[in-house]
């Protein structure tokens, strides 16, 4: 995605500037910035090594660990279907307290890892799109087979095609393994996620104060305000479609 | 308005204040604590290096060429009627992508009309309240194999929207 976004940054930023002849300040332009990401990083370092030293203390202390089993009664209102005890809710429970605390690296594994329990959770539910090859119906993983590898030289689309025919015969999941749908837990999880929960926004202040402002950390409030109107709205929705479904 | 003003100024105080005493307490070693996740975010910081010199390049660039003046001519009737201003709109599009290309706007924003403007902190603001939702889908699904999200991305861009609306509200309310 990035690849996509740079590319037509420095491209558009070339041609513009030639049509609308200011190539000398994009010259200048591409040099300072350079050198400007240098100092921003100096000033992050500091605000960041700091916040990082506070939260291995808080790790250390159990602080975290604390806070990651206070928060599970509020998960159970969100996600009621989980059993009590499934790993699934642990990791769920993990990501959104980095999330609020603003541990980055704790994050995405942890967030990842509820995803994968959240899809073994369908599959133990018998969610047919969730069985992985092994526990597929031995006569239609046959069945498709034979069907599927002589029209294999037709190219793609017609091999998907013949797959999926197969699929209709032996009436029995083709689609394992692939063509999911979300389960409801999962569209609440990332809804939750992307709703982002965040005490201290740490790089925004790091960001204010290299910009010269005189109250960093004025956002703070204002951005906990915001952000749990956002969740809130998220948890909302989350709830509202749980029920119809 | 002056208790957020209030809050925004004890927060980080008084978290330190109980994360070092909750340490002490519990008798952590803090100091040789903190400099172990100290020298973590030194890491952190040096990975990013090279992504802030790619991005404020780009946007340092482009901001040159006279690009993002016809970009805000060309919006201004739109994000007038709404309260936004004219920088405001391409990043929150490109927010929706991706994180890092939204940070070099946002310093963009920074330098030109200051941290603490009416755009500098709505900004602020927006950039603390949202992720980037179609990012973290793609990530998250495919961590679990799914192709039909059903309704997480009317939920995700229904609760950014809230955050956004929520940021232009806070931020005419502190102005």
């Amino acid at each position: 995605m990035l690849n996509l976004i740079w590319a037509v940054m420095i491209l558009l930023a070339v041609l513009y500037g030639a049509l609308a002849g200011n190539m000398s300040q994009v010259t200048n332009a591409a040099l300072d910035s350079a050198g400007e990401a240098i100092s921003l990083c100096l000033t992050m370092a500091g605000v960041v090594a700091l916040w990082m030293g506070l939260m291995e203390i808080a790790r250390k202390a159990g602080l975290i660990e604390k806070l990651t089993r206070g928060i599970s009664p509020l998960l159970r209102l969100m996600f009621p279907n989980i059993p009590k005890g499934h790993p699934a809710g642990d990791y769920i429970a993990t990501n959104i307290i980095a999330n609020i605390m603003g541990l980055g690296w704790a994050c995405t594994p942890a967030g990842l890892k509820a995803m994968e329990e959240l899809a073994k959770l369908e599959a133990q539910r018998g969610n047919p799109e969730y069985l992985e090859a092994g526990q597929k119906e031995p006569v239609g993983q046959a069945r498709r087979e034979v069907t599927a590898k002589p029209t294999g030289q037709m190219g793609q689309g017609s091999a998907h095609a013949a797959g999926r025919d197969a699929g209709k015969d032996s009436r029995k999941p083709e689609s394992a393994g692939r063509s999911r749908r979300a389960s409801n837990e999962m569209c609440t999880f990332l809804i939750l996620n992307i709703s982002s929960l965040q005490l201290i926004p740490v790089n925004m202040i790091a960001y204010r104060s290299q910009y010269g402002s005189v109250d960093p950390t004025a956002v703070i409030a204002p951005a906990i305000a915001a952000t749990l109107f956002s969740s809130l709205v998220a948890v909302l929705y989350c709830k509202w479609k749980d029920r119809r479904n | 308005m002056s208790v957020l003003a209030h809050i925004s100024d004890i927060i980080i105080p008084v978290l330190i204040f109980f994360i070092v005493g909750y340490g002490f307490v519990s008798k952590v070693k803090v100091y040789e604590t903190f400099l172990d996740g100290a020298k973590d975010g030194l890491k952190v910081v040096i990975d990013i290096v090279p992504t802030l010199i790619g991005l404020l390049v780009a946007v340092g660039m482009l901001r040159a060429s006279g690009f993002f003046e016809l970009l805000g001519k060309l919006l201004a009737p739109v994000t007038t009627a709404v309260g936004l201003p004219a920088q405001l709109l391409p990043l929150l599009i490109v927010k929706l992508f991706s994180s890092s290309a939204a940070t070099g706007l946002v310093l963009d924003i920074f330098k030109t009309s200051g941290p603490d403007s009416y755009a500098g902190m709505l900004t602020s603001i927006l950039m603390s309240c949202t992720e980037t939702v179609f990012y973290t889908m793609s990530v998250y699904f495919l961590a679990a194999k799914v192709t039909k999200t059903r309704y997480t991305l009317t939920g995700a861009l229904l609760s950014t929207l809230a955050g956004t609306v929520a940021s232009v509200v806070l931020t005419r309310w502190m102005g």
